[in-house]
């Protein structure tokens, strides 16, 4: 398994895992253990959720606290400066994760929108 | 229960319970801290009679202890309070119930079986905050639990301790 792999399909314990809510105490009933189930769940998860969480920081709070991933947490940040909702923002999380993940660390650069 | 010539007989103990202790647990459930002249005096009967009744009745476990209720606003406590329904896979419902017993902030918890299994359970917080993050942090991961709806409640109508003596049916 290469790097990239790696860190894409790392699994995180249940109790460190990210949990989509739609508000508060609203839990959808997705989870994503790893990168590569975020991923996943972003593009299936209701778009609220989505909204919710980019909102309160609970994406780059999870990157940075679980996932240890400084880079994604950079891009999340950059994307919550964009103040996008609905499927633009499903869209452009999905991107962004997308490309990061397809990436080894040391070389990932900015993504443009 | 069931009544028999003026008797409530409790089917789980056998214990029968006349007009008289039915009188006394009516008092009690006002006042538990009332003396036993005092509900004596209501009944009709010696204070003797209400002493041996009240300690009967705790030794056969049907006063099963004398509380507080106590204004969680006002000692500063619980200013967020939220129903919460947990959805749960029927298989691991009995240990969710179990593991939300467990939780201070959790002040009751029922099950019930409507299209899905539900646990529901009366939850206080200190703040919005700290309500969901108890939610994401303790009750999301538990295993079995498919789904969370909560609400958070606004404005309480009624609250009064449940009593066997309340009948519904009047």
């Amino acid at each position: 398994m290469t790097n990239e792999q790696t860190r894409i399909s790392r699994t995180v314990p249940r109790e460190k895992a990210f949990y989509f809510f739609t508000s508060i105490g609203n839990y959808t009933g997705v989870s994503a253990a790893s990168l590569k189930e975020f991923l996943e769940r972003i593009n299936v998860v209701d778009v609220k959720s989505l909204e919710f969480h980019l909102c309160r920081g609970d994406f780059e709070k999870w990157a940075s606290e679980v996932l240890q991933d400084e880079e994604l947490v950079q891009e999340i940040k950059r994307l919550q400066r964009f103040n996008l909702s609905g499927d633009a923002l499903r869209n452009q999380l999905s991107l962004a994760v997308s490309r990061l993940s397809k990436r080894p660390r040391n070389q990932f650069g900015p993504i443009r929108y | 229960m069931e009544m028999e010539s003026g008797t409530l007989r409790l089917k789980s103990n056998g214990f029968p319970l006349d007009a008289i202790d039915m009188g006394i647990l009516e008092a009690l459930q006002t006042d538990a801290r009332q003396t036993y002249m005092s509900i004596g005096k209501q009944l009709g009967i010696a204070h003797s009679t209400v002493y041996d009744r009240i300690k009967r009745m705790e030794q056969y476990g049907i006063i099963k202890k004398y509380t507080a209720i106590i204004d969680a606003e006002k000692v500063g406590k619980g200013k967020i309070m939220a129903v919460m329904t947990v959805f749960t896979d029927p298989k691991e419902s009995e240990r969710v119930a179990e593991k939300l017993c467990d939780a201070p902030q959790v002040l009751e918890v029922y099950s019930s079986l409507s299209e899905e299994l539900q646990i529901i359970a009366k939850v206080v917080a200190e703040s919005q905050e700290s309500l969901h993050d108890f939610i994401a942090d303790s009750v999301a991961p538990l295993h079995g639990v498919l789904r969370i709806r909560t609400s958070i409640v606004t404005k309480k109508f009624k609250e009064i301790p449940l009593s066997i003596l309340n009948d519904p049916e009047g």
